[in-house]
């Protein structure tokens, strides 16, 4: 009984981000009709730029059901664009190997946060934020100029075209045009469902929850805590490099103030999404709407044309507030129930 | 032979220990790098010489350490919000000594009217902080999250975006110094904030109510102690901190830059609280030890700054030494490292017994 009320309330969450979404594109279709919001295209611009951020949106989402957070993958992304760019243009390393070897240091990367923060129990915030500083410091000491991506691979990579087989319209000329996307929305999409099937019906998905619900009942239940956590800095570590290359695919270059403010979008993504930052509860689609949200509100800017782009993140911030206290507002009525 | 060892234990158990070596162990490098460090020249009647700079440039950190200080350990959670808010603090008064103008060279309105400005929108962004973490029981981190993102945004809202300058002499003062005064204006500054803060602190019963919430907020609720206002007046105060912090980097340049002002100094604030020997989970705390932590890191910045790394790789470093001083603090290692000596002795007694 208690179990249903409170996925009820969790639920409802979910269903209210759901729900600005669609009102926020309504609003958006009626203000902006004449200038094209319309567009199937408009939208899968959404998720063309922000298949990065979809990556990374679900990683720390992953990692904020354990009770933990990490800061550091801006950096990590700034960084992988840095090294991505810098080993195919500088080095003259193919880009597969580059790729492969891009995604290798984010798993060391999280790693080395993972122990620290599992095995020498220091806070997640504190290590994160000391790997924040140090991707973003390593990504000034490659190099501080901006190196752009001339790579032939990696350029046919980032510009395949994958045309929809709908949602067309008819340009000036009477030819159709199909919206379009491009194959990092893909993998980002697919990315999202399977750490949502991880999480919800593996074993180690089902202990991740476990422990972010209450830690103690997990050790005592016989999880193993430390190596869980381990193992979802580890993957998180992953998905920031891989998040970094989907976002290195849109900008195709490398320079220091990259992706700047990215993992409060990420924070912000989830927690707009319903994610508690307690830990225990979270859904991966719920972040997918969140980083549509956001999406959303650079869209509205863009079109208005005389908003400047801070607009962005106080709106994300209002709506960040909006969305924490209504969580606590939720936490406080369960707590009284009980 | 116990008697020197436990005297090593009495040196390195004392709070400030750690603190104290880290600082002299910046400071013997530098003097090893650069003899001059500790030259002090007088020009034009004001000091110069690196340990000046030093003490002069560590003023907005010792500030802000005060304020973080008290956030953490009567909430053993961190205010990221602080940089933000001084930028912020900084805005409201050049927009207000201005009156809306971009570059001036007379004051618009009265100069205290800014700084009380300046103070008071620290002082709400404190209580807006103070308010989420408190009242709604929210985690820190995330409650100062909100205004991490959205304050360079309003502050710069309020600048139109632009850049501020007022060219007024006498507002330049704050941040240099008053003509007739060896020393830079910004040490006072630090110097009064922890004095006072220090005097509410060790001569009211604040500091031991700050302690009492940190170590555990319910049993101290059960006492009779309002945890919620304590926590709330901590936040606020770092707000009002972060004000004067604001208005002192304003000065320096004379213009406030919404982008960059105070920029990165949150990671510094919360590096001098650990550096000083506070626990970042809350409780006990040393105002002394985040001072001492603040100078050292400004020494290492310094440093870092003489070994011409440019401003941009300086993270690296200081990352190091926030992941080296962590570990060394967490409960973990002390349960290895006791570990370990009670191996060492235990093999030695074995020995002796044989």
């Amino acid at each position: 009984m208690n179990k249903i009320k409170k996925m009820e309330g969790n639920q409802f969450l979910l269903m209210i981000t759901i729900l600005l979404f669609v009102v926020m594109y309504i609003v958006g279709i009626v203000v902006f009709h004449d200038k094209g919001f319309t567009k199937t295209q408009v939208f899968l611009n959404l998720l063309i730029s922000n298949a990065g951020l979809i990556v990374i949106a679900t990683s720390m989402t992953m990692v904020l059901i354990t009770g933990g957070i990490d800061i550091s993958v801006g950096s990590v992304v700034a960084l992988t664009c840095m090294l991505l760019a810098w080993m195919m243009e500088n080095k003259g390393i193919g880009a597969v190997p580059a790729v492969i070897l891009v995604l290798l240091i984010g798993v060391v990367f999280g790693l080395v946060q993972g122990y620290l923060v599992a095995y020498m129990k220091i806070q997640p915030f504190i290590v994160t934020l000391a790997g924040m500083f140090f991707a973003r410091g390593m990504t000034a000491i490659i190099s501080t100029d901006m190196i752009s991506i001339k790579n032939e691979t990696f350029l046919s990579w980032a510009q395949a075209k994958m045309y929809m087989p709908f949602g067309g319209y008819v340009n000036k000329k009477g030819i159709i045009v199909n919206p379009y996307i491009y194959p990092s929305v893909v993998i980002a999409l697919v990315i999202l469902v399977l750490i949502f099937i991880m999480l919800k019906y593996t074993k180690f998905g089902r202990s991740i929850y476990a422990i972010g619900g209450n830690e103690q009942s997990a050790l005592l239940m016989g999880l193993n805590v430390r190596r869980t956590k381990l193992k979802v800095y580890v993957l998180d570590g992953f998905l920031a490099a891989f998040g970094g290359f989907l976002f290195c695919l849109n900008t195709c270059s490398g320079f220091v103030e990259q992706a700047k403010g990215f993992e409060m979008e990420a924070i912000a993504s989830a927690v707009i999404g319903g994610t508690l930052l307690s830990g225990g509860v979270g859904n991966v689609f719920g972040s997918l709407f969140g980083v549509l949200i956001k999406g959303t509100i650079e869209t509205f800017i863009n079109f208005q044309g005389t908003l400047s782009s801070w607009w962005t993140k106080i709106t994300i911030a209002a709506l960040l507030a909006f969305f924490i206290i209504l969580q606590s507002v939720f936490a406080k009525a369960k707590e009284k129930k009980k | 032979m116990s008697k020197s060892k436990s005297m090593i234990k009495k040196v390195t158990g004392f709070r400030l220990f750690l603190p104290l070596a880290c600082l002299f162990l910046v400071l013997i490098i530098n003097v090893i790098k650069t003899p001059s460090f500790f030259n002090i020249t007088i020009q034009n009647g004001v000091l110069y010489g690196y340990i000046i700079d030093v003490i002069n440039r560590g003023s907005e950190l010792v500030i802000f350490a005060v304020g973080m200080t008290l956030v953490v350990a009567a909430s053993g959670g961190t205010d990221i919000s602080v940089g933000a808010v001084s930028a912020l603090a900084g805005a409201v008064c050049c927009f207000v000594l201005s009156g809306g103008e971009q570059s001036t060279d007379f004051y618009h309105a009265p100069y205290l009217l800014g700084i009380i400005a300046a103070i008071l929108i620290g002082m709400i962004c404190g209580a807006w902080n103070g308010f989420l973490v408190a009242k709604l029981r929210i985690q820190p981190m995330v409650a100062t999250l909100i205004l991490f993102t959205a304050g360079r945004g309003i502050a710069q809202l309020i600048t139109d975006g632009q850049m501020i300058y007022l060219r007024v002499d006498h507002f330049k003062m704050l941040g240099a110094s008053i003509p007739g005064v060896p020393l830079p204006t910004p040490v006072f500054v630090a110097i009064i904030v922890v004095i006072l803060t220090y005097i509410l602190l060790k001569k009211t019963a604040i500091g031991l109510y700050i302690e009492t919430v940190g170590c555990n907020s319910k049993a101290a609720r059960l006492v009779g102690l309002n945890s919620t206002m304590i926590q709330f007046l901590t936040y606020t105060f770092c707000g009002i901190c972060s004000g004067i912090a604001g208005l002192i980097i304003t000065s320096r340049v004379y213009s406030i830059d919404a982008n960059n002002a105070g920029l990165n100094l949150e990671l510094d604030a919360i590096l001098a609280v650990a550096l000083g020997g506070n626990s970042l989970g809350g409780g006990k705390f040393s105002l002394l030890g985040s001072v001492i932590g603040a100078y050292t890191i400004q020494a290492l910045t310094t440093t870092l700054y003489a070994m011409s790394i440019s401003a941009d790789q300086i993270p690296v470093y200081k990352a190091i030494v926030v992941v080296i001083i962590v570990t060394l603090q967490s409960p973990e290692f002390q349960k290895m490292r006791k570990a370990l000596v009670a191996k060492i002795s235990s093999g030695k007694t074995v020995k002796e017994a044989a």
